[in-house]
C-alpha cells in the first residue's frame, strides 16, 4: 500500500475527503518516498492537522498524535513508568514474602508496568504497517523538546534506561505542523521537507467545501467561498481560514439559509471572525459592501 | 538516519549537475543550501521525476526552502535559472563583485564612524578639532578622578548632552543590563525541598534496595525566561533620544547572560521596522548604520496608532508567545487624531505579559497627559516610566525586576480623571 505517483497522492487524498492541489501532493508524495518527516507551516485552519489525519485514512494506517504545549517533556511524551502499580507490586512481594531481588527488579522494569506515550507508540511495531506520527504544534514546545525529537526522528529509535533501546521496525511517517508563533530552529527543519500551506484560491476552496459540507446547495457555497474569499483580502487581525469556512456552511445550513444576506452575516459572523475587533469592523455596512463584492466577482466568473 | 537506496542514476548526469548548480545559485542568494540538501534535491527529482514543470518546481521547493520568507527569492532563482542557466551565471557574475565591493566600503564606514563623527561635530560648533582618541582619554582622567562628573553626566537629559558627555553617555548606557524575572515554567527538575514528589527518582532509589522507599525524591518546577520586545520611536520628535536609546537597546540585546530569551527590537515612525537582526551586530555603530539604512523613517512623522496595528497583526502572534514584556519607547505624540490607538495598545496589551511605556517628555516635573496619543494609550500600560538619562534607564533596570513596578501611571491616571471629571 501506498502512491504510485504525484498523481495518485492526489486522488487517493480526495478520496477520503481531502482536496489539496498539486504543490501539496507533491511534498506528501515525496515525504513518503525519501522517508524524510514533512514539517507543515501555515495559518491556523488551514488544513494541516487534517492531512495527517487524511494520510492515515488512504493509507489505512494508524494515527497518532502528539499535541504540543509549553512544558511537554519525556514522561508525557515518550514513556513513563507506571509508578502506582509498582508500588503495589512492591508490597504484594514484601506481604508474600518473596525476598529474591534480581527478579522483582527485573518485573517492576518490564513492558508490564511501562506507559507508552504518543513518540514510544510511534516507534513500536505496528499490525498494519509503520503509523502515521502528527506532532502538532511544534511552535508551542520549548527547544529543548525540539533538540530531542532532532534526535528521536533521526535514528528512529529511543533508549529506556531500564529496557534497552526500541528501534522502529520501519520509520513511521512523520508530520510536523507549526502555526508559527515562534521559529523552530533551522537544524529541525534541514532534516525535514518543508511546506508552507496557503489559504486555497476560489475553485479549491469551493472543491473542498463542496467535499466536506456535500449538503449545501451549489448557489450557497459559491456565495460562501465568495464572501470568504473576499473577506481575506480586508485588513483582519485573523483572517478565517479553511476550518473557519467549513464551520460556518455547517452553520448557515443548520440554519436553513438558502442565500446570504447582510443580516443572516451580522448573525453568523461568530463562526468565521474570532477577533471582537474583526466583527465589530465588518458588520453592517462594510458586511453589505463585502457581500456584493463578492457576488459581482463570482457572477462574472460564471 | 534513514538508510536510502543507492542513487543509480547515469542516464541523469546532466539533472545532477544542473540542480547542484541551481543549488549554487540560490545559496548564492542567501538560502542556505548545504551539500546534505542537494543531495536531498537530487532524490527527489529521482522519485519525482522532471517530466512536469510544476512538479520539478515543487519538489525543489521541499528540499531547499524552510521558511515563507524564501519563498519569493526561490521562486524567482527557480524562474531565472531554468530558463537560461548562463544567463542567471552571467547576472550573478555581473552582481557579485559590486556587491561584495558595497558591502566592505559599508564596514570601513561602520569603524570610521566615531572618527568621523567627532570631527563633523567639532567643525560644526566652531571648536577646535581635536582627534577622538584624544579627547576620550582626556575625559576619562577627568571622570575618574572626579565622582561627581559621572554623577552627574547620570541625570543630564541626552537632548542637552555636549559630543564629549554623549561619548561618555554611551559608555555608560553600554553597561547597563536589564535584569529579567524568570517565570515558572511546566518542566520540573530534581530538588532536594522541591514541593512535588518526583516517582520516577523514588522508584530507582528503592530498587537500590530492593524494593525499600528509602526517601520521597522532590523535584521543583523550573524557572525559564520569557522575551523582551521593544517598539521605539524613531520619529522627529524623539530624535535626540532615539539614537541613545538604539544605544541602550544594542546593549540590552547583546548582554549576555542577563537572562532575556530573546530580544526583538522594532523602530517606527511612519512605518514598523524589524531592525531585531541588525542589533545582533557587534560593532554597535555598524548595527546602527545597519539600522539607519533600514529603517527609512527617521525624523519624520509619527502614526503610533497605524504602526502598533501593523505589529499587531503581522509580529504580535509570532514573537509575542510564551510571556513576552514589551518596552514601547515613545513620546506619544501622534500625527493622526489617535483614533483607534486605544484599542490597539488594549490588544498589546492582551497578547504581552507586561507593558512599560518610556517616554522622554515625563522629564518635566509638569508634564500633564494632554496629548490625545498619551491619554489614549496610558491606561493600557502596566508601567509609565521616564527615559531622558542614563539614571531613568537605570531605574528602568531595576524596576524590570520588580515585580510589580507602575512607575507615573497612577499620578497620571488621577490626572486625566481630574481633566475629564
Amino acid at each position: 500500500m501506498g502512491f504510485k505517483s504525484i498523481q495518485d497522492t492526489q486522488e487517493q487524498l480526495a478520496n477520503v475527503g481531502y482536496v489539496c492541489g498539486r504543490a501539496l501532493a507533491t511534498v506528501v508524495f515525496l515525504s513518503l518516498k525519501l522517508g524524510r518527516p514533512l514539517f507543515l507551516e501555515g495559518e491556523a485552519g488551514v488544513g494541516k492537522t487534517e492531512i495527517a489525519k487524511a494520510l492515515a485514512a488512504a493509507l489505512e494506517r494508524r494515527l497518532i498524535r502528539l499535541q504540543c504545549y509549553e512544558g511537554l517533556d519525556a514522561s508525557s511524551a515518550v514513556y513513563e513508568w507506571n509508578f502506582a502499580a509498582q508500588m503495589i507490586a512492591i508490597r504484594t512481594a514484601e506481604a508474600t514474602g518473596s525476598k529474591d531481588r534480581d527478579a522483582l527488579n527485573t518485573e517492576l522494569f518490564s513492558e508490564n508496568y511501562l506507559i507508552r506515550r504518543p513518540l514510544l507508540e510511534a516507534m513500536s511495531k505496528q499490525k498494519d504497517g509503520p503509523p502515521v506520527l502528527l506532532i502538532d504544534e511544534l511552535d508551542r514546545t520549548d527547544e529543548p523538546f525540539e533538540a530531542f525529537l532532532l534526535e528521536a526522528l533521526s535514528d528512529f529509535q529511543i533508549t529506556i534506561p531500564e529496557l534497552g533501546t526500541i528501534k522502529a521496525p520501519e520509520p513511521p511517517i512523520v508530520i510536523i505542523t507549526s502555526n508559527r508563533t515562534r521559529e523552530v530552529h533551522d537544524a529541525l527543519k534541514r532534516r525535514c521537507l518543508y511546506h508552507w500551506v496557503d489559504y486555497p484560491d476560489f475553485e479549491r476552496e469551493l472543491e473542498i467545501l463542496n467535499a466536506q459540507v456535500p449538503e449545501a446547495s451549489k448557489n450557497l457555497s459559491h456565495e460562501i467561498v465568495g464572501f470568504v474569499q473576499r473577506l481575506r483580502d480586508e485588513d483582519l487581525y485573523k483572517k478565517p481560514g479553511m476550518a473557519e469556512t467549513i464551520d460556518w456552511a455547517k452553520c448557515l445550513l443548520a440554519l436553513d439559509v438558502i442565500e446570504l444576506s447582510p443580516q443572516v452575516i451580522a448573525d453568523t459572523l461568530g463562526a468565521i471572525l474570532k477577533y471582537q475587533d474583526d466583527i465589530t469592523r465588518i458588520t453592517g455596512p462594510e458586511a453589505k459592501r463585502i457581500l456584493d463584492d463578492a457576488k459581482a466577482t463570482s457572477g462574472m466568473s460564471e | 538516519m534513514a538508510v536510502y537506496a543507492k542513487l543509480e542514476i547515469p542516464e541523469k548526469g546532466e539533472i545532477v549537475a544542473n540542480i547542484t548548480h541551481f543549488a549554487r545559485a540560490l545559496r548564492k542568494s542567501g538560502l542556505p543550501v548545504g551539500p546534505g540538501r542537494i543531495a536531498d534535491a537530487i532524490r527527489a527529482i529521482d522519485a519525482a521525476g522532471f517530466s512536469n514543470k510544476q512538479d520539478f518546481f515543487w519538489a525543489l521547493h521541499a528540499c531547499f526552502v524552510s521558511r515563507p520568507d524564501q519563498r519569493e527569492v526561490f521562486a524567482q532563482v527557480f524562474r531565472l535559472y531554468w530558463r537560461d542557466p548562463q544567463y542567471l551565471e552571467h547576472i550573478m557574475a555581473i552582481l557579485m563583485p559590486a556587491a561584495r565591493g558595497l558591502q566592505e566600503e559599508h564596514k570601513a564606514k561602520a569603524a570610521e564612524r566615531r572618527a568621523a563623527e567627532a570631527l563633523l561635530d567639532g567643525t560644526k560648533n566652531n571648536d577646535i578639532e581635536t582627534p577622538e582618541s584624544e579627547r576620550e582619554t582626556e575625559f576619562d582622567i577627568d571622570a575618574s578622578m572626579t565622582f561627581s562628573v559621572k554623577e552627574n553626566i547620570r541625570n543630564i537629559d541626552f537632548e542637552q548632552m555636549t559630543m564629549a558627555e554623549m561619548a561618555e553617555a554611551k559608555r555608560l548606557i553600554s553597561k547597563i543590563t536589564l535584569p529579567v524575572r524568570p517565570l515558572a515554567s511546566r518542566r520540573t527538575r530534581a530538588a532536594n525541598h522541591g514541593q512535588m514528589a518526583d516517582w520516577r527518582a523514588t522508584m530507582r532509589g528503592a530498587m537500590r534496595f530492593g524494593g525499600d522507599i528509602q526517601k520521597l525524591a522532590k523535584k521543583q518546577r523550573q524557572i525559564r525566561w520569557p522575551n523582551l520586545v521593544v517598539l521605539c520611536d524613531i520619529s522627529g520628535s524623539m530624535s535626540s533620544y532615539s539614537r541613545v536609546i538604539l544605544h541602550f537597546l544594542h546593549a540590552a540585546s547583546n548582554a549576555k547572560g542577563t537572562g532575556w530569551a530573546q530580544v526583538h527590537a522594532f523602530t517606527f515612525g511612519t512605518e514598523l521596522t524589524n531592525i531585531t537582526r541588525h542589533l545582533r551586530n557587534r560593532d554597535v555603530d555598524e548595527a546602527l548604520n545597519l539600522v539607519g539604512t533600514q529603517a527609512k523613517d527617521w525624523k519624520g512623522g509619527t502614526r503610533i496608532g497605524d504602526c502598533l496595528h501593523s505589529f499587531n497583526r503581522d509580529w504580535s502572534r509570532r514573537i509575542m508567545g510564551q510571556g513576552a514584556v514589551v518596552l514601547l519607547i515613545t513620546d506619544g505624540l501622534d500625527r493622526d487624531d489617535s483614533q483607534g490607538l486605544g484599542a490597539e495598545m488594549e490588544r498589546l496589551r492582551l497578547s504581552a505579559k507586561k507593558v512599560i511605556w518610556l517616554n522622554p517628555l515625563l522629564r518635566w516635573d509638569g508634564f500633564a497627559p494632554k496629548a490625545r496619543g498619551i491619554r489614549e494609550m496610558l491606561p493600557h500600560v502596566d508601567s509609565f516610566r521616564a527615559g531622558h538619562n542614563i539614571e531613568s534607564l537605570q531605574s528602568l533596570a531595576d524596576a524590570l525586576s520588580k515585580p510589580e513596578d507602575i512607575g507615573e501611571k497612577a499620578r497620571l491616571m488621577t490626572m486625566i480623571r481630574k481633566n475629564n471629571g
